[in-house]
């Protein structure tokens, strides 16, 4: 019987593409890797080569995965590039989801709360001074912002913070801040307005309508209209 | 069964006390039989406001270790009758004496006998705020027309907002100077209402009256012709559920000299 092969060795001109068949038992497939690897490699060559790794429909643990990883590392002039797999486990799942919606919330925030998100805010209501939101992405505040707004905290500096109002007491994004100016004397009609990290990595405040140039991304919607 | 309401402020010094005092005492004006409760244990001062002191024989933390019974330790203001009780605080224990349960149980005991409690509140967010609230079911803040004041109002109102048995609390800004407030130089009513964003229940001028009266344990709503007793029987009326509007605080029209000054212009 001709025996289907577990693993199937590709070179691209980037390095060398590893598909992982995802039926067979988890030993045979290293048995199997490590086997094609020790046949196929050459090591003649000074040059590095890159490996890209496909499991396909198996899901690696992260020990099987250092474990593929070191395997094909022992093997001189090999690198691991990627590993990639069609699956993700729930949890992982669930935090790509939280770490991607608006979550829209409507409440005052009062001085001594403290609001986080995972991902991006909606906030149907005000920030009073003394109160504080945090969130993973960007920080949309349809009321009045008096209080403090820190927007990607995990380090996301592309995070844009806007309100209808803004009079913050501190404005974060990532790991810059900026406060509001000691003498509040400009008051008057002013329209909605957002805060961004420029270039010069100082977080800069501007009409709501630039963001559409600087932030592309934060269109979700895809095609045109 | 009764209703009983905690007056809170967080901040100290805005007038909890003096507004614990008046709205009782128009309260009981009304017709409506009262039960002060002084929460603020070690630093009572609603029974000198009331003019009470001299007749407290038993207090609350008597009350709770059971040490006497609860009408023993409930004092009767005499001008009004058998309408108007004060639950005195100890002066002797801290805030620590008393838990939230305990509260709560005497609360729902008094609101067997009584139409209102009122629940005077100490300053800050401790184990006092705690044992006040617990036995409440409406809140009112007080807060006067200054930043810090209105700061800790808020926190106050989030805190509140928490809490599953109170409902949406009222607010009432103490102390206003409509001199002030006309100049632009103290907050107006309108910019702490929407920032507060609850429903506004009264207003109350600063009126030096109102601090000669609690000196002689006299609560100023006692007095039908003042501007803050007034206000105060509005927010007795407001309580009982009546609407009655705000109160005008401006000052009486300006002399005709005053006009003429105003129309050229000169200040």
């Amino acid at each position: 019987m001709n025996r289907k092969q577990n693993v199937t060795i590709k070179g691209t001109k980037d390095g060398l593409t590893l598909h992982l068949d995802d039926v067979c038992s988890y030993e045979e497939l290293k048995k199997e890797l490590n086997q094609k690897l020790t046949e196929s490699s050459r090591s003649s060559e000074d040059r590095l080569i890159s490996v890209m790794v496909h499991t396909g429909n198996r899901y690696l643990s992260e020990a099987q995965e250092e474990e593929i990883k070191e395997l094909i590392r022992q093997k001189k002039n090999l690198v691991v590039e990627s590993v990639r797999s069609n699956v993700i486990t729930k949890n992982e799942a669930e935090k790509l989801k939280q770490d991607n919606e608006i979550l829209s919330i409507a409440r005052i925030i009062r001085s001594g709360q403290v609001l986080e998100v995972p991902g991006d805010l909606l906030l149907i209501g005000d920030v009073n001074p003394g109160g504080t939101v945090k969130a993973g992405g960007n920080i949309f505040i349809m009321g009045a912002l008096k209080g403090i707004a820190h927007a990607g905290i995990n380090g996301n500096k592309e995070a844009v913070i806007s309100a209808s109002v803004m009079k913050p007491t501190q404005l974060r994004i990532s790991d810059s801040l900026t406060r509001a100016p000691d003498d509040n004397v400009e008051e008057g009609k002013r329209e909605m307005e957002c805060a961004y990290i420029d270039e010069d990595n100082q977080i800069t405040i501007d009409r709501l309508q630039v963001l559409m140039h600087i932030r592309p991304n934060l269109s979700k919607l895809q095609g045109g209209f | 069964m009764g209703e009983a309401i905690v007056i809170t402020s967080g901040k100290g010094g805005v007038g909890k006390t003096t507004t614990s005092a008046n709205i009782g005492t128009a309260l009981a004006l009304q017709g409506k039989r009262v039960c002060l409760v002084d929460t603020d244990i070690g630093l009572r001062n609603l029974d000198v406001v009331m003019g009470l002191e001299n007749r407290i024989i038993y207090d609350l933390v008597d009350v709770i270790e059971e040490r006497c019974k609860v009408p023993q330790a409930l004092v009767k203001d005499k001008r009004f009758d058998d309408l108007l009780y004060l639950l005195p605080a100890a002066q002797t224990s801290d805030k620590n004496a008393v838990n939230s349960e305990q509260m709560k149980k005497l609360i729902d005991e008094l609101k067997q006998d009584y139409d209102y409690i009122i629940i005077d509140c100490p300053a800050g967010i401790e184990q006092g705020y705690r044992n006040a609230v617990a036995g409440a079911t409406k809140a009112i803040v007080v807060t006067t027309p200054e930043v810090s004041a209105v700061r800790d109002a808020d926190r106050i109102i989030g805190l509140l907002e928490k809490e599953e048995h109170i409902e949406s609390p009222k607010l009432i800004i103490n102390r206003i100077r409509p001199h002030l407030m006309k100049n632009g130089d103290m907050l107006d009513v309108e910019e702490i209402t929407n920032h507060l964003s609850i429903d506004l229940i009264g207003i109350v001028a600063d009126d030096d009256q109102v601090i000669k009266a609690s000196n002689h344990g006299e609560p100023i709503a006692m007095n039908p012709n003042n501007v803050a007793s007034i206000a105060y029987r509005n927010i007795a009326r407001r309580i009982l559920g009546e609407s009655v509007p705000l109160q005008q605080l401006e000052e009486e029209n300006p002399g005709v000299f005053t006009k003429i000054k105003k129309f050229f212009g000169v200040k």
